[in-house]
């Protein structure tokens, strides 16, 4: 075995021809051209970084580390295997298995170490261990939330945000009090006990609708203290390899948080769950009007340009394909449609592309929010399937709602407006949506599912294209 | 030390600010597969953690690192195979060239 080891210095080398792949890697998924590039540089990195890894000379036995890399690859397979509306909840899990990681070499490096740990190198080597394991169970309990194993719905209980805070501040105060003494061994469990207790708590609060920002939030927990394992370790491609994490996972929950109005604070104290129990209560009667499949058909067949904004709904009711063949049915008889996609739409950023996308729509007619808002005016039919909130324009009108301000689909600037829907009943924010009471919107009741085939139906479509 | 430090801190900063400047270009419609290519390159962790077990400085690390390196390489593994399987999925309804 010891015969094809090789020097530090080519090492480190390995590690820099890395650190470019994975840059490039991320710059090249900028664009759907160039986006599997992107992961081929990224897998070629990783590939390189493990061979070289492998040849260190410090690894005296293979027996266990081969062990687990054919394990992970075991279990990696079937995660990367999942079906497209599975993809948040297994994007969680993954967010808790680095996190795990992480925590394990954090903790295995403090009792190799100990009692010569200089001050720096434990504040980093805390910070990577208490973020780890607070990630590794907040990940978990997202994932549960994500796969309806746990209950989507906020669990708020008075003195929630104190107990949580508290039990921050004490693992942070224990943290401090490891800086200043690292030989007290004794106290080192509790910065991982406290925070994944804490990592627990603090998603307990958090309702379904929040998932886009939490997991994003999440994401960049992982990169941080995959970052601050980097400082530990002194290995700069770690560093690097965290900080794009880090920043990736923050930049998508400060679009997130945006796009749903609220601060990352609001997001994690879940004021939500209470605005969304007082307004439940006030729905009041008001006249709608409704339209058959096949006055609706008759509508959109005689349109030029039509808008699909589809929910998570959508999703739900398993219409993708129904949509698609509506797509189909409309692009033949040469109407313009394209689809807007808020931000939110989803369990996760960027989701509802992906949906579309597996369905076979086209990634050139997938708009968000700033492309399509301006095309609302001119567009002749404005479908909504499944989406709620993030059409109400009261975000934009009424200051007393609480999505007020919140960024939404102009879609009440359309000429006809229909929208496909079980029945009247709220959404997320438990609110009523002003959109459905408009002159020139027709509710069109049904499942999503079957409606979208009578109108494939009506359209003359039926057949498959 | 401390120099090595301060280049580590150095060396954050940057990447933090390449991380920014990339990231920010990668179209929303991309955002899914973004988060699980990071994900896959976060999995880069593997390296400390086959160093920690293929040492034997102990067997706690042993022990921790073993476990260490089965999360991190299933990260990796499902994080390109997923990320692959969805951008193989986004097709231009223009055709190719």
């Amino acid at each position: 075995m010891p015969a094809h080891f090789i020097t530090d210095q080519a090492i480190e080398v390995i590690y820099l021809v890395s650190t470019a792949l994975f840059v490039l890697s991320l710059k090249w998924l900028s664009s759907p051209a160039t986006s599997r590039h992107g992961v081929w540089a990224g897998e070629l990195g990783m590939l390189l970084a493990i061979a070289g890894t492998l040849m260190y000379r410090g690894i005296v036995d293979y027996t266990w580390v081969l062990i687990a890399l054919v394990l992970g690859s075991i279990i990696g397979v079937p995660l990367g295997l999942v079906q497209m509306t599975a993809v948040p909840q297994r994007t969680a899990l993954s967010h808790a298995f680095g996190a795990l990681c992480v925590s394990l070499v954090g903790t295995a490096e403090y009792y190799l170490r100990t009692p010569h740990v200089p001050r720096f190198m434990m504040a980093v080597l805390s910070m990577e261990v208490i973020l780890g394991s607070l990630t590794f169970t907040g990940s978990l309990m997202a994932a549960g939330k994500l796969q309806e194993i746990l209950p989507q719905r906020p669990i708020t209980y008075k003195g929630q945000n104190l107990v949580n805070i508290s039990l921050l501040a004490v693992a942070l105060a224990v943290a401090v009090y490891l800086v200043l003494n690292p030989g007290e061994t004794r106290l080192f469990p509790l910065i991982i006990a406290i925070p994944l207790v804490f990592g627990v708590f603090m998603i307990i609060p958090i309702g379904g609708a929040d998932m886009p920002t939490v997991i994003s939030l999440l994401n960049s927990y992982a990169g941080l203290s995959a970052a601050a394992m980097g400082f530990v370790l002194d290995s700069k491609l770690l560093i690097i390899a965290g900080a794009l994490d880090g920043s990736s996972g923050f930049i998508l929950s400060v679009i997130m948080s945006k796009a749903m109005n609220r601060s990352f604070t609001n997001v994690l104290f879940g004021a939500f769950g209470q605005v969304q129990a007082a307004a439940a209560g006030a729905v009041e009667a008001r006249t709608v009007r409704t339209a058959t499949a096949e006055e609706a058909a008759a509508i959109i067949g005689a349109a030029n340009s039509v808008v699909i904004v589809p929910g998570y709904g959508m999703a739900v009711a398993q219409a993708q394909h129904k949509v698609r063949e509506f797509y189909d049915a409309l692009t033949k008889r040469g109407v313009d449609v394209k689809f807007a996609i808020h931000p939110v739409a989803g369990r996760m950023p960027g989701h509802m592309n992906v949906l579309l996308a597996e369905a076979d729509i086209p990634y050139d007619k997938l708009l968000d929010m700033d492309a399509i808002n301006p095309e609302f005016p001119q567009t002749d039919v404005a479908l909504v399937i499944g989406a709620n909130d993030v059409t109400n324009p009261a975000a934009r009108k009424d200051s007393g709602s609480p999505i007020y301000g919140m960024p939404i689909l102009d879609v009440d600037k359309a000429r006809t407006i229909m929208v496909i829907k079980r029945s009247l009943s709220p959404g997320f924010a438990g609110i009523d949506n002003e959109l459905y009471y408009l002159d020139k919107t027709l509710m069109l009741f049904g499942d999503a599912r079957a409606f979208v085939g009578d109108l494939v139906r009506q359209l003359g479509g039926e057949g498959h294209g | 030390m401390t120099s090595d430090l301060i280049t580590s801190l150095y060396v954050f900063m940057l990447a933090a600010f390449v991380g920014f400047e990339v990231i920010r270009r990668v179209s929303p419609l991309l955002h899914t597969p973004l988060m699980s290519l990071t994900n896959a390159l976060d999995a880069i962790a593997v390296v400390g953690a086959i160093v920690l077990a293929g040492e034997h400085k102990s067997t706690l690390a042993t022990v921790l690192g073993t476990i260490a390196i089965v999360a991190a390489t299933s990260n990796l593994v499902g994080g390109f195979l997923i990320t692959d399987r969805m951008l193989r999925m986004f097709k231009s309804s223009r055709p190719k060239k």
